[in-house]
């Protein structure tokens, strides 16, 4: 299959020995007529950490979700760990985005982390030393130690990330998933976030991948990107992606990309300048929007 | 020491039939309300309990006219309730309210009805006050008996829920992430709070019986930051509110105004109050104990595991 418009092949060769924790193999989805997923084709090994990037209704909830095996792709298949996915794998850890707890609630991080081992199941926790040992050093690999006794709800947004992604990590999955965990943080959490999920796919060779509206953030710490737009993705390193070409061909407009303190701003051309390489497909959904913008509410699937 | 004992213990206490009926029965459905109210209140179904309560006074009443346990008919309705409620969507906060409001409304009418011909077919009152005020000094044995398997029954369900409904009360996404069937075990709570309900509907009244549900657990929330704690508290604040509201109520006897006796369900409820406000000044002493802290709900680390 070769759509050379959308998908940038940009598997480095010596990839392809390592086991492939997540491959997405050229995923389509039509959600009422419209493709909101069209081919969609990226690898992550274990160890990597990968962004998804994209503006509102790019796709990025709509492929995490064929990724969990929520949504059935009209053409492609996923596979984890060389396996078909299947429902509600244990490999597979996730955080959904805009989680809200209740300050009243009581529970406390460490019960939260708790109920990441064995929340499905049936029947009263008994305390155990050995499940105690298990929430207390996800706790101190995620620096939430500090506040293992508060209760979660009273937490920071910052502090319930970390929670979250004890309690997403503690069953030991071999993906890491999470929906725009940095939507709502202050930049100071946000650095300390990203750099603490880079480190957690380092030492535990998890392979994560973390959708967000905007790309700076995880430039400094991200092994590679996925890109989306319209429904259309293109993966490799920052440098391979993050092109006017290769961005231009994908937002189906022109797009001017600007570094600056080594950061990236990608911004829409003026109108009048003749896109390059233009697309070929019909049924391109025209975005005006080729900024990311996280200002914009609701990420819609 | 004998003066004080019978002063606090009225003659007759602790042989008095009634009283052991009453704390029998009482102490069940405070236990269930208690703990399965917990849940309730965690998960925000607070309004909920108190519209089936409403609705299952339909129910109660109508047997009272047919002539078995009202127990049936609380229970009964409460059940088909909890079922139309999660039929009509408990998910959607605005269609929730308004479904309820409505059906809520009618079941009140229905049962005024109820309550009338129950009134005027016996000439007395005692419809309207053994359905509203509850009889927790007259339930007879079979009943109890129904309610001690309605009551093992609410237990069991969220005692073999705990965890999913824990996980889906604090996030449904976190738990829909984990494969729980969020929704299933959501309307599996709501049965077991129909079931509380009629209970505490039996024993002290179908209007009262929200403050047994709602007030221990909320005054068990304030209390302490660990899930299974604070289902233990709020089960031994409802026990302490109905054994002690008993206790009050056969003493009364020999109180002012008229020597006749306050209703239990009074006390329970006003000591229920007293509870929460003591629970509520817990916490704020607790806060302010420790300036410093910005969390002031946070347990000690002194804690043992989950």
């Amino acid at each position: 299959m070769v759509d050379g418009n959308a998908v940038i092949a940009a598997e480095p060769g010596l990839a392809a020995d390592r086991e492939q924790t997540l491959a997405v193999e050229g995923v389509s989805v039509r959600l009422g007529g419209r493709e909101v997923l069209h081919d969609v084709r990226f690898t992550i090994q274990a160890g990597e950490f990968v962004g998804l990037i994209g503006s509102n209704g790019a796709g990025k909830t709509t492929l995490l979700r064929v990724i969990l095996g929520l949504q059935k792709p009209a053409a492609g298949q996923v596979r984890i760990a060389g396996a078909a996915r299947a429902r509600q794998e244990t490999a597979v850890g996730y955080v959904p985005q805009k989680i809200e707890l209740d300050p009243d609630m009581p529970l406390r991080a460490r019960d939260l982390v708790g109920l990441g081992i064995d929340g499905n199941r049936f029947g009263i926790p008994l305390p155990s030393r050995g499940r105690r040992g298990m929430v207390d050093e996800t706790l101190d690999a995620v620096g939430a130690a500090a506040f293992a006794d508060a209760r979660v709800g009273t937490l920071s947004g910052g502090e319930q990330q970390r929670v979250m992604i004890a309690h997403a990590l503690i069953s030991k999955p071999r993906l890491l998933l999470m929906d725009e965990p940095l939507a709502n943080l202050d930049i100071r959490s946000e650095q300390e976030i990203v750099s603490l999920l880079a480190r957690i796919s380092k030492e535990r060779q998890v392979a994560v991948l973390i959708s967000a509206h905007e790309i700076n953030p995880l430039l400094p710490v991200m092994d590679r990107v996925v890109y989306m737009a319209a429904g259309r993705a293109a993966s490799g390193t920052t440098g391979e992606v993050v092109r006017p070409d290769v961005l231009t061909r994908l937002y189906g407009h022109h797009v001017d990309v600007i570094h600056l303190h080594g950061r990236v701003l990608v911004v829409a051309g003026r109108d009048e300048e003749p896109a390059v390489g233009p697309r070929d497909d019909t049924h391109v959904l025209h975005t005006d929007q080729a900024v990311p913008d996280p200002d914009t509410a609701e990420d819609c699937p | 020491m004998s003066a004080v004992f019978q002063a606090v213990f009225a003659p007759g206490f602790f042989t008095s039939d009634p009283v052991r009926v009453a704390l029998l029965a009482g102490g069940m459905a405070a236990l269930v309300s208690g703990i399965v109210g917990t849940f309730a209140v965690m998960r925000g179904q607070s309004y909920a309990g108190h519209a089936l309560a409403d609705i299952s006074v339909t129910g109660g009443s109508a047997s009272y006219l047919a002539g078995i346990s009202p127990l049936w008919g609380f229970a009964g309705v409460g059940v088909a309730a909890a079922a139309a409620m999660d039929l009509i969507g408990v998910q959607r906060r605005r269609g929730r309210d308004l479904a309820t409001g409505i059906v809520r409304g009618a079941a009140l009418g229905l049962a005024a009805l109820f309550l009338y011909w129950g009134t005027t077919s016996t000439s007395t009152t005692g419809a309207t006050v053994t359905i509203l005020f509850g009889s927790i000094f007259t339930v007879s044995g079979p009943t109890a008996g129904a309610a001690a398997l309605f009551g093992a029954v609410a237990l069991g369900i969220v005692a073999v829920l705990y965890r999913p409904l824990l996980l889906s009360s604090a996030s449904p996404e976190l738990a829909f992430a984990r494969g729980i069937p969020v929704r299933a075990t959501g309307a599996l709570c709501l049965v077991a709070v129909a079931l509380a309900v009629s209970l505490s509907a039996l024993t002290i009244g179908a209007i009262l019986s929200t403050a047994l549900l709602v007030g221990p657990a909320a005054a068990a929330l304030r209390l302490t930051s660990r899930p299974g704690l604070a289902v233990l508290w709020a089960a031994v604040i409802g026990l302490a509110a109905t054994w002690l509201g008993v206790l009050l109520a056969y003493d009364s006897y020999y109180w002012p105004p008229v020597h006749q006796g306050w209703p239990v369900s009074f006390f329970v409820v006003a000591l229920v109050l007293v509870f929460y406000l003591l629970a509520q000044l817990a916490a704020a002493r607790r806060a302010g104990r420790r300036p410093g802290q910005a969390r002031p709900l946070a347990a000690g680390r002194d804690g043992a595991g989950a």
